[in-house]
């Protein structure tokens, strides 16, 4: 038993280092594609903006945003952007000292590492031959934190807790980034491999890290509409839909049998689950991708909301 | 001035300091230099900081941590501790009799202005006797010493004493950077502190408490400057760590919201001030507290510690009475002295005060940390003439006490040891059991040379403090 405080604290810290994680990979896929290929790579920072987001509350020019303006605003901005690498290392660290008691020693100092190294490194502005190295080290970070929380901590309902913002926020994440981008995964964009769409799948990819593991399965036959199932539907990739729905439904399920007691939300994650499951990717398309996954943002986000309300978050 | 150097000269060492200086001498400056770094990396790391308020630029600093430790005897030790208990329990006492039948007063030991129009008197105490009769469950007695066997108690901590955490902290530093210290001197062991904490608060469960008793931390949240150590001690107590807003009345109780639904608390241990304790009692605006503990403490629903109203025991217009406190309820001379103290309101006394102001420290009766305080041999005349001024418009505020010649150990720096002036701080817990006094407590050093101040806001730094099992 927890806190109702604790328990959102936990959701919220492991939301907040996934948003910084994500955020960090969608840089770097941006960053990745205008460094390879020959074409005009004009397009891809505005593109970078809208997969992550903060396409609206960029203050200037988002049709013509620069490499520099694109890493300073989504890295290090924390006055315009709330979901900046610091603005979230920030406020999951404020949850991270609101939570305390709930961490290991070693999670709560892998996270306190991370906030230090961060705000030091990235204090001033970035200089773009370090780019790399700079989001390299995020991840670093995040993933130093990650293995001090599975190295340590008690698999109990704080655990879980914890594991529901993380797969909240990636599935929130995944169908995003699908979602900006939708039109070139469609089964009428054929194939995929023109100059113009073969950056644009390949930064999809790259943004959930995932380009690797797709050549692992489908092979090198890069067509949009394989691209699209793979990340949704394919149960054994972290970061595709099904995988996110997967884990928190099952995390539900631990907590409901860790309480001896089961909650409206843990229904409404079943749910979501079975129509990931039993959905045909043909299916899909033909509701229309880009509502489908519209309507997935809406079903996670009122997931979310039922959890806080079943488990007292305040 | 010459002070008392807890170490002793280099060929007249203290024996306590025997074994450590033999070590030390054996050392190479450059990896004492490294380890004063590692030191800093490893606080650093750990989060373990306090918020300085009106200070901009950092939200949260780092209290500095001196790798040379306070150094104390056993016998030393047994005479203090003693001394301390016996101090304690008089405080208690104290607290049970003036929020009952005042005794003291009635008796002419103290005057009865002592307590009316004192705002760390709380009214809302009177008749109630908290469970156990326990009011003061968590004391941090600062003690300062000028010779070989002279200690004095310079305040009573009663309300809401802090700096527990760094006195654990700066043990588990002080292992990890220098374990063959550990290895060859036999050092009294204080990581307990939070089991004896746990189980002294469980002792005085209240009336309503059915079964075992349900123990949490009150904070004020994470901005408040003592938060890492309200969280460190939930944390190493294994209890809930809760803010005012996780917490309301239910069926006569102190309930905390969880993810199972309302659950009852049965001793509370805040570290909320009592104005902002109950909104419905105290301070109106308070987001901090509960509204309506007050009613949920007196009807035997909860415990709080330490009990409301427990300031005016370390109020400092009260200092001056310790001795005669402590005689009234025991019934035996104090065996830790009061460092002499004049009290501005009286006549004779202020016209000493003024005259002497130069060689004298001057204190705010209600103030605390060190900011509304004159040090005489500092200051300069300006100073004191504007302090001179206030002293003549409200006598009644102030007390005066004289420069002590704090005695000194030495600090690391980079051109050697040097000496600074230090104090102590030992935690003292009073269950409804027993008394329990972890042999240790906080050695607070005034980084600046020649300073007397010692406190974290003004520049001053902590130390281990050993206590030695050689006897």
């Amino acid at each position: 038993m927890l806190l109702g405080r604790t328990a959102s604290g936990l959701y919220w810290l492991f939301r907040y280092i996934e948003r910084a994680e994500n955020v960090a990979r969608i840089v770097d896929a941006g960053s990745h594609v205008a460094l390879t290929g020959d074409a005009d790579r004009s397009d891809v920072w505005p593109s970078v903006l809208r997969s992550a987001g903060v396409d609206s509350v960029f203050p200037g020019d988002v049709d013509h945003a620069t490499e520099a303006e694109v890493a300073d605003f989504l890295l290090r901005n924390r006055k315009e952007n709330s979901s900046s690498v610091l603005s979230c290392i920030d406020l999951a660290r404020s949850n991270g000292r609101m939570v305390r008691t709930a961490l290991t020693r070693e999670v709560w100092e892998s996270l306190n590492e991370a906030w230090m190294t961060m705000n030091a490194s990235l204090s001033g502005p970035i200089d773009l031959d370090e780019l790399v190295e700079r989001l390299e080290e995020i991840k670093r970070q995040t993933a130093q934190i990650r293995g001090a929380f599975f190295g340590t901590m008690m698999r109990d309902d704080r655990y879980s807790f914890c594991r529901l913002g993380t797969y909240s926020e990636r599935l929130d994440n995944t169908a995003r980034i699908m979602d900006v981008k939708y039109y070139v995964l469609l089964p009428s964009s054929s194939w995929v491999g023109t100059p113009l769409d073969n950056h644009q799948w390949r930064s999809i990819l790259r943004s959930v890290s995932a380009h690797r593991s797709f050549t692992s399965v489908y092979g090198t036959e890069f067509k949009s509409s394989l691209i699209a199932e793979f990340l949704i539907l394919d149960r054994t990739m972290p970061r595709s839909l099904t995988f996110c729905a997967a884990g928190l439904d099952r995390t539900l399920g631990y907590l409901a049998e860790h309480y001896s007691q089961s909650q409206p939300c843990d229904e409404a994650a079943h749910e979501m689950l079975l129509k990931l499951r039993t959905q045909k990717m043909d299916e899909i398309f033909e509701m229309g991708l880009h509502d489908f996954l519209q309507e997935m943002i809406r079903q996670n986000s009122g997931l979310s909301m039922q959890i806080a309300t079943d488990y007292n978050f305040s | 001035m010459s002070y008392f150097d807890e170490m002793g000269a280099e060929d007249d060492l203290r024996d306590p300091y025997e074994t450590y200086s033999a070590w030390l001498r054996q050392q190479d400056n450059e990896a004492l230099i490294r380890k004063h770094h590692d030191a800093e990396r490893v606080f650093r790391r750990t989060g373990i900081t306090f918020a300085v308020y009106g200070q901009d630029e950092a939200e949260e600093r780092l209290i500095p941590f001196d790798i040379v430790p306070r150094i104390i005897s056993a016998r030393e030790w047994r005479r203090l501790s003693q001394g301390i208990e016996q101090r304690v329990v008089a405080i208690n006492a104290f607290l049970e009799d003036i929020y009952s039948k005042q005794e003291i007063i009635r008796a002419g030991v103290l005057p009865e202005s002592i307590i009316a129009g004192n705002a760390a008197f709380l009214p809302e105490m009177m008749n109630f006797r908290p469970p156990q009769g326990v009011y003061t469950h968590i004391i941090g007695t600062d003690i300062v010493r000028t010779g070989p066997d002279k200690f004095y108690v310079l305040e009573d901590n009663a309300r809401t004493p802090s700096g527990v955490s760094y006195m654990l902290e700066n043990r588990s530093a002080m292992i990890r950077l220098f374990p063959e210290l550990f290895r060859a001197n036999r050092i009294k062991n204080v990581e307990n502190y939070p089991d004896l904490l746990r189980q002294s608060l469980e002792s005085v469960a209240p009336p309503a408490c059915s079964g075992k008793p349900t123990v949490a931390v009150l904070t004020p949240g994470i901005y408040n400057s003592a938060y890492f150590e309200h969280a460190f001690l939930a944390d190493n107590m294994g209890v809930d760590l809760v803010e005012g807003s996780d917490l309301q009345v239910s069926g006569g109780r102190i309930c905390m919201r969880t993810t199972q639904g309302m659950k009852p608390i049965d001793v509370i241990y805040r570290r909320v001030d009592d104005a902002f304790l109950d909104p419905l009692t105290f301070n109106p605006d308070s987001m901090l507290g509960v509204p309506g503990i007050m009613d949920v403490y007196r009807n035997g629903g909860i415990t709080i510690a330490n009990a409301p109203g427990t300031g005016i025991a370390d109020d400092k217009a009260l200092y001056t009475y310790m001795p005669d406190i402590v005689k009234f309820y025991t019934g035996s001379k104090p065996l830790l002295e009061n460092v002499p103290t004049w009290r501005c309101v009286e006549k004779d006394s202020l016209a000493h005060v003024l005259d002497n102001l130069q060689d004298l420290v001057v204190k705010e009766v209600h103030g605390s940390g060190g900011y509304g305080m004159l040090i005489g041999p500092t200051a300069t005349k300006e100073e004191r003439e504007a302090f001179a001024a206030k002293l003549r418009k409200h006598p009644e505020n102030y007390i005066a006490q004289p420069t002590l010649s704090l005695s000194t150990c030495p600090v690391f720096t980079e051109q050697g040891l040097a000496p600074r002036h230090v104090d102590l701080r030992p935690f003292v817990l009073m269950g409804g059991d027993k008394v329990r006094i972890v042999p240790g407590g906080l050695t607070r050093v005034a980084l600046k040379e020649g300073s007397l101040v010692v406190n974290s806001s003004q520049g001053g730094g902590t130390k281990d403090t050993w206590v030695l099992n050689d006897d």
